[in-house]
């Protein structure tokens, strides 16, 4: 196999570097633009009432979903291609892993709440008492 | 050496040969070793996924004690993340600076990474010491416990970084660009890339959402 492409076909690790300085730091001003537009997005719906209140949360979840997105393509240049494709399934693997976490945890222990927690009458009566 | 000799191993597909596995051998070190950083940073969000859990779970639990709406300033928390993503982007810049073997700049945006990272970090000292001093420490309730092992772990992260921050300057000064200093490199930015990403979540669930 020739030299030139064995070079091709190396695979990169997260936050390789690209070959010139140019699209390198390109990369790098584009994701600090688009990080810096979604968070201010992300303060902005949060502070403003001209949404309608309860699609906020979910509109802040998906902004920040976004937002993970633009770092690890622009500053960890996670991308598709065939050089990235441990790096991507390692990735998926953690994503798996924390969904499963938190949606289950959350899942549960909301429906833990409802089924299991004090009568709304006891509820109130411990509150007089205390 | 051909294709054809190369045993059928993992994911390869028939005559691929992009997939690293196989035919080749292992990848080099400068490769192995950040992937190696990789998976742990990824088990690490694993570990801050455990703790966004128990404080969603716990999240209303203010035992009659301060809520999330009086505790959190937003200014505070935007000028906390503007100083993070900030570092964030000039690490990557020491990055930059640093595979094209330019100590000087190396060591200024190392500098100013750290820099940025420690205003983080004082503006996040600075509240805690201001919740606790108003009574709204991590034994008030089961919100504030959680509270703080979330945010607090983030900032010992925070912590931790900055003092790789320090010696990967002290590192590039005294021994120059070799290899395995470049490899500590590659992992610190990984590191540093990482703590913002679990930061967007903090301040989205905890910062904004709470405080609806």
């Amino acid at each position: 196999m020739a030299e030139h492409e064995r070079e091709e076909l190396m695979d990169v690790a997260p936050g390789a570097p690209h070959d010139s300085l140019m699209s390198e730091t390109l990369s790098y001003i584009i994701g600090l633009g688009l990080a810096l537009l979604l968070t201010g997005i992300s303060f902005w719906v949060a502070s403003t009432g001209a949404i309608w209140g309860p699609g906020v949360a979910m509109g802040l979840v998906v902004l920040a979903i976004a937002q993970m997105g633009v770092h690890l393509v622009f500053f960890l240049h996670i991308t598709s291609g065939p050089d990235n494709t441990n790096n991507v399934l390692a990735l998926a693997f953690g994503v798996l892993i924390v969904f499963l976490v938190m949606i289950g945890t959350i899942w549960i222990m909301a429906h833990m709440n409802v089924n299991m927690g004090p009568m709304p009458e006891l509820t109130n009566l411990q509150m007089q008492r205390g | 050496m051909t294709s054809a000799e190369a045993p059928a191993v993992g994911l390869t597909h028939g005559a691929s040969e992009d997939t690293g596995l196989g035919h080749r051998g292992p990848e080099s070190k400068s490769i192995v070793v950040p992937y190696g950083f990789w998976l742990f940073v990824l088990s690490d969000m694993v570990l801050f996924s455990a703790l966004f859990a128990t404080y969603a779970t716990l999240a209303h639990a203010a035992d009659g004690g301060p809520i999330s709406n009086e505790l959190f300033d937003r200014t505070l928390v935007a000028i906390e993340t503007l100083a993070l993503l900030l570092s964030s982007f000039v690490c990557g810049l020491a990055m930059i600076a640093a595979r094209h073997r330019n100590l000087v700049w190396t060591e200024i945006w190392l500098l100013v990474t750290g820099a940025l990272g420690a205003v983080f970090l004082g503006i996040e000292l600075y509240e805690f010491a201001h919740m606790i001093g108003e009574g709204a420490g991590p034994q008030r309730s089961a919100f504030l416990s959680a509270f703080f092992t979330l945010v607090g772990c983030h900032g010992a992260h925070v912590t931790a970084g900055l003092l790789w921050i320090g010696t990967m300057m002290a590192q590039f000064w005294a021994k120059g660009f070799q290899p395995h200093i470049m490899r500590r490199m590659m992992c610190l930015s990984i590191f540093w890339h990482a703590l913002d990403i679990i930061w967007v979540a903090i301040f989205t669930i905890v910062y904004l959402i709470g405080t609806l």
